[in-house]
């Protein structure tokens, strides 16, 4: 859990981080999303003190950053940036393990945890570890990057657009990955994101910044149906909005009792998922598959179109 | 380095060995050079004691401009040291703007004749192309990289030390390649006040009218520099491409 209390950065008269209080669950991802220059770089550089608050306090799981050093406190923290910011004078293996070896950690500790952590993240030790930066491409750069940072078991993890050098269908996966990695380790994520979409998928929270200030903190389908301001309706965009709603729920919400011919839709797929599979077949309903293949109702249109529309 | 290069480099090389071991060999070739009976080889000083002097004059005065220039630029490029970058740029302006000759007249008054006024001489000269060139290596890490570094609680001093100095490694090496060749044609002009290099040879030359001596004293100072040269531009190659800029330089 990252609390931030009353967090002002001001820059000369500039005002980059305007009085923020929010605090970022624990074990959960948290997407701050804003335009850019609206200072979700600045609050995120102040979690591990790359940049001091003027004024406020930050704490995480209960402890004041300010009662550590700062290069003790960010040894502690995962930290992702755009690009990457590899070493290119040091393999992958050596990136991997800047931070154990800075911990002390004796080596063939750093070699089996740089060795784990490459088969997480699907490089196989004899083929990359030698390897310099370089010399992988740009989607291995960014998992090297995030296996740097999860080396050495990080509670928290802090992603300053991680995904934006990365092209559309690369992306996508390393989206996936990281949703099943955060699954898996628990993590507390903060990422930053200009896109919305992004933050949308990968959000447990969503927390949108403008011109320095917090205009709303909710999760996805709470700031679809609910945007606090005219702004943040803007930066969802209301053109689609019916079906990111589905987007965000499983059919298993609302299956109804009854009988459909056709191939199942499972219950784990998505509303939106469901509701494309049916509109290309063209029925008006569907059988519901529980993952152990037992049917357990149906899944109709109107009912997909009930939940997707605005809540009265 | 093309396979051009490094055959051109082995020759020189082969040619400087042989010459230095039997002088004799190519009398031949230098006599034509003489008037008057005068002598093909310099034989009033060992020529190879001559050479081997000149490299410890050029590595001794390189060695500590590159030590001095280095360590003013690893100062300046931290944010404790900015304020001293104008200071520092004017010391090593100076040193090279100031003529060697100039320099080796206000040295001998001051340290005597022989080595030592040389060594300051190119000492000063050679401080300039090193600490720009570090100067430019060690402010030109990447900013995600720094940023990176920074970010995964790596201590100034770690930063320096594992992050800044072996990514400027290949343009220090640049610049202290730059004043070594200098220095190797610098270093003759030492023999001026006697010390002891290859100058010596050019000099006598120059004195009796003996076109043979100035020649191989000249060959010999530029063989010497084309090995020096090639030495560096392998080691920076090899730096290079460890920090994945082979793009760099490929001369
Ligand atoms: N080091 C700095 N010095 C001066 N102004 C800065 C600095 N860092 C950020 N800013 C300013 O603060 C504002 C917020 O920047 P930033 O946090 O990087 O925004 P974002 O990440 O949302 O794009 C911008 O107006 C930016 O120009
Ligand atoms: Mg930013």
């Amino acid at each position: 859990m990252i609390e931030i209390g009353h967090v002002t950065r001001k820059f000369g008269a500039a005002v980059a981080v305007d009085d923020v209080t929010v605090t970022a669950p624990g074990g959960a991802i948290t997407a701050l999303v804003g335009t850019s220059g609206s200072g979700k770089t600045t609050l995120l550089r102040m979690i591990n003190r790359l940049i001091e608050p003027t004024s406020g306090t930050i704490a995480i799981d209960g402890v004041d950053t300010r009662t550590l050093k700062p290069f003790e406190l960010r040894r502690r923290i995962g930290y992702v940036i755009q690009g990457d910011g590899l070493f290119p004078h040091r393999s992958v293996a050596g990136n991997i393990g800047t931070v154990p070896a800075l911990l002390g950690w004796d080596r063939p500790r750093i070699r089996a945890r740089v060795a784990e952590l490459m088969e997480m993240f699907q490089l196989d030790p004899a083929v990359y570890a030698r390897r310099l930066p370089h010399e992988l491409s740009g989607g291995q750069r960014q998992r090297v990057g995030v296996a740097r940072a999860l080396a050495a078991g990080p509670r928290v993890l802090l992603m300053d657009e991680p995904f934006g050098a990365l092209d559309p269908i690369i992306r996508l996966k390393a989206q996936d990955d990281l949703l099943a990695l955060q699954k898996r380790l628990g993590t507390t994520i903060v990422l930053v994101t200009h896109d919305m979409n992004e933050a949308l998928r990968l959000g447990d929270f969503i927390a949108v910044m403008d011109a320095g200030k917090l205009l709303q903190f909710a999760t996805p389908a709470e700031m679809l149906v609910r945007p606090a301001t005219p702004f943040v309706e803007e930066l969802i965009g209301t053109g689609d909005r019916p079906f990111r709603l589905l987007a965000l729920a499983p059919v298993s919400e609302i299956v109804e009792p009854g009988t459909a011919g056709g191939p199942p839709v499972p219950a784990t797929a998505t509303q939106y998922e469901a509701l494309a599979s049916l509109a290309w077949d063209g029925r008006s309903a569907a059988p519901v598959a529980a993952p152990d293949g037992t049917i357990v109702g149906i899944v109709t249109v109107t009912g997909l179109l009930r939940h997707a529309a605005r809540p009265r | 380095m093309t396979p051009v290069g490094i055959a051109f480099r082995l020759l020189v090389l082969v040619l400087m060995v042989a010459f230095l071991a039997n002088p004799g060999l190519f009398e031949p070739l230098l006599l034509p050079l003489t008037r008057n009976g005068a002598p093909a080889i310099y034989v009033q000083g060992d020529l190879v004691a001559l050479t081997l002097n000149h490299l410890a004059i050029v590595a001794m005065a390189t060695g500590a401009a590159t030590i001095i220039a280095v360590g003013l630029a690893m100062l300046v490029s931290r944010p404790s040291g900015v304020e001293f970058l104008p200071l520092s740029r004017s010391i090593v302006n100076i040193g090279q703007t100031f003529p060697p000759v100039a320099v080796l007249a206000i040295a001998v008054p001051l340290v005597g004749f022989g080595d030592r006024p040389a060594l300051i001489a190119l000492f000063l000269y050679g401080l300039l192309p090193i600490f720009e060139n570090a100067l430019v290596g060690l402010t030109g890490v990447p900013a995600a990289v720094a940023d990176a570094a920074r970010g995964m609680g790596l201590t100034p001093r770690q930063i320096l030390f594992r992050v800044d100095l072996p990514l400027a490694l290949p343009l220090i090496l640049s610049g202290v390649r730059l004043s070594a060749v200098i220095a190797l044609s610098t270093a003759a002009i030492g023999s001026t006040v006697a010390a002891k290099t290859l100058g010596e040879v050019i000099i006598a030359g120059l004195l009796s009218g003996n076109t043979a001596f100035v020649v191989q004293g000249g060959l010999l100072v530029a063989g010497l520099a084309i090995l020096i040269d090639g030495v560096f531009v392998a080691a920076e190659r090899f730096a290079a491409h460890r920090v994945g800029a082979l793009q760099l330089r490929t001369a």
